[in-house]
């Protein structure tokens, strides 16, 4: 599984007050524990800021590359701050992410191109979320395509069913499981599936229970990366039980004990 | 037409393990060895190539039985008895990289050899040669439990490979390697969930998980052999796809299972249809050792001499093919 740490995000109160105060040691730190519990790549997002998001993009970029040797993840719906972030990259990153909606492909693909980084794509585009599994998959179909004519190879491409909140849209859970499913089989090699994981569990009480039972199906179904907190245990270990169920980490008595594979 | 060579790549990647220690480092060998380091399976033209080509090592001994198969005495007459002489006669006569000890007379039924012969013997292989050195007790929990940490000491920095270590006893041996510096052998027969279980409680107690090397159990040509090529194989792998607690190179003592092999060992008379006896013992050996090379052996262990110039020249074969470009 390709893990995307999710804990550097704007949105959190201690990561807003961290890019206010420019605390390097914080971000740093959130950064180190996230591939110390297994993270092969961060994700890297401003949230709303007062300030310049693109500054502080690279800022954090930098503060976090510093600390951890993995690619970093450019989270923005701001085309030219997913840009600054990638110019800062030291390595190959990953955008996160485009719509199947032309502007976004538009303005992103070429970035992803030029950077050599791997792109997410959300199947969603200009009439919003898809319904069921067969829209999901007709807007992916749309996304390889046009990630071949940029000159993306589809293993560059991460395909997102959309995850959404199991209290508002219950139905919505089986439609992405068969999704991601289907993603696997629409070309060869077969396009990474994702899922940013925390989705499902928005505004839910029991958060790590939904977030990590879900994971476990969604992997059940083909599922090779997604965006979570890799410092939650016990999704950690249900992960890499996972892993042991579908044959992909030799089982042994201690395979929790050893570090993420 | 053209036929593409199929590529593969893999995320993972076996440790390099290095075995003896030079003055510079605080031994005394004039050369150390360095097993793994591999990104792809072994001999795959077009694949990484590997930074370590296979290490030919040649297995010494400090008690040989009476029925030991008579090819292989009249190979060593010279020498047998004296572990110094033997290891000696490996290195400048044969070309052995490195030698392995067995300290089979430490056995209560062999000949009940006390912890300070055997660091004595232990030496005195050391002073002989001067590449590196394996060391392997007896076999006897309670006994090796006893002569281990004689022997490591008296190797102290030597950074020897010491076993072996296996799921029911490798507490003290680990705990003798990590004071004196040296690596260590485990050994999970034929079980690849055994195997990974064994190192993670060796690396736990503080061992790091590059100074581990894996014995996947003993077999020869006729006697299971698949079955442990196929565990190596598997074990190789699983490193190679990220699993750090099996991506540790692998050692095959291939000279101790095939010369049990009655195909290795009876004379003409006994099986007049099966050729010379004595090329016959020799071939079973190379082999078996050979075939462990294809599942990904890093270390072979023979005895017989024309068995060890057998595996430097498939070594050498093996090692020098290039992919066209």
């Amino acid at each position: 599984m390709f893990i995307i740490g999710e804990r550097i995000n704007g949105m959190f109160r201690s990561v807003a007050r961290a890019i206010r105060e420019r605390d390097a040691t914080a971000i740093a730190d959130l950064a180190r524990r996230q591939v110390e519990a297994g993270a092969s790549a961060l994700d890297i997002n401003t949230g709303p800021t007062s300030d310049d998001p693109a500054d502080v993009m690279v800022w954090l970029v930098n503060v976090a590359q510093e600390a951890v040797d993995v690619p970093m993840s450019i989270d923005s719906p701001k085309p030219a701050v997913v840009s600054a972030g990638l110019r800062a990259c030291k390595r190959p990153a990953v955008i996160n992410s485009t719509t199947g909606a032309a502007e976004k492909m538009d303005a992103l693909m070429p970035l992803a191109a030029e950077h050599g980084a791997r792109l997410i794509g959300l199947t969603i585009d200009e009439r919003g979320i898809p319904r069921n599994a067969e829209s999901r998959a007709e807007i992916a179909l749309t996304l390889v395509a046009r990630a071949m004519e940029a000159g993306i190879s589809p293993d560059m491409l991460f395909l997102d069913p959309i995850v959404l909140p199991v209290n508002a849209a219950q139905a919505q859970g089986p439609e992405a499981l068969d999704a991601i499913a289907a993603f696997r089989t629409l070309c060869e090699p077969a396009p990474q599936v994702i899922v940013g994981l925390s989705n499902v569990s928005q505004g839910v009480a029991n958060r790590s229970l939904v977030n990590r039972t879900f994971l476990t199906m969604a992997m059940g179904r083909g599922l090779t990366a997604a965006i979570l907190d890799p410092n939650d245990k016990e999704l950690m270990d249900a992960l890499r039980t996972a892993n042991v169920l579908l044959n992909k980490e030799i089982y042994c008595d201690s395979y929790l004990q050893t570090g993420a594979v | 037409m053209t036929v593409d060579l199929v590529k593969e790549s893999w995320p993972g990647k076996i440790f390099t393990v290095t075995l003896g220690a030079t003055a510079e480092e605080g031994g005394t060998r004039s050369s150390v060895v360095k097993a793994g380091g591999h990104a792809a399976l072994p001999f795959m033209p077009g694949d990484a190539p590997s930074p370590h080509r296979p290490v030919l090592a040649m297995q010494v001994l400090d008690y040989v039985p009476e029925d030991w198969p008579q090819q292989l005495r009249a190979s060593l007459s010279d020498v047998v008895g004296s572990p110094a002489d033997w290891a000696r006669k490996c290195v400048e006569a044969h070309g052995a990289e490195m030698i392995c000890l067995r300290l089979s007379s430490t056995h209560p039924d062999i000949k009940d050899t006390s912890p300070d012969a055997a660091a004595a013997t232990v030496r005195s292989v050391l002073e002989a040669v001067s590449v590196p050195l394996a060391v392997f007790g007896c076999g006897n929990a309670d006994k090796d439990n006893e002569v281990w940490p004689r022997v490591t000491e008296a190797a102290k920095g030597e950074r020897c490979l010491m076993g072996i270590a296996t799921p029911e006893n490798y507490k003290t041996l680990v705990v003798a390697c990590l004071a004196d510096g040296h690596a260590v052998l485990a050994e999970a027969p034929i079980d690849v969930n055994i195997q990974k279980q064994l190192n993670i409680l060796i690396t736990e107690m503080g061992m790091p998980a590059d100074r581990i090397v894996l014995h996947p159990g003993n077999a020869s040509l006729g006697y299971g052999l698949e079955y442990e090529y196929s565990i190596m194989e598997r074990i190789r792998q699983a490193g190679l796809q990220g699993d750090k607690m099996l991506a540790q190179p692998v050692l095959t003592i291939a000279g101790e299972e095939a010369w049990k092999a009655k195909e290795a060992r009876l004379p003409e008379s006994g099986a007049p249809t099966w050729g010379a006896a004595e090329s016959r013992g020799p071939a079973w050996e190379t082999v078996t050792a050979a075939a462990f090379l294809q599942s990904g052996a890093d270390i072979v262990v023979v005895m017989h001499p024309q068995s060890a110039a057998a595996m430097q020249r498939t070594i050498a074969g093996l090692t020098t093919v290039e992919a066209k470009a």
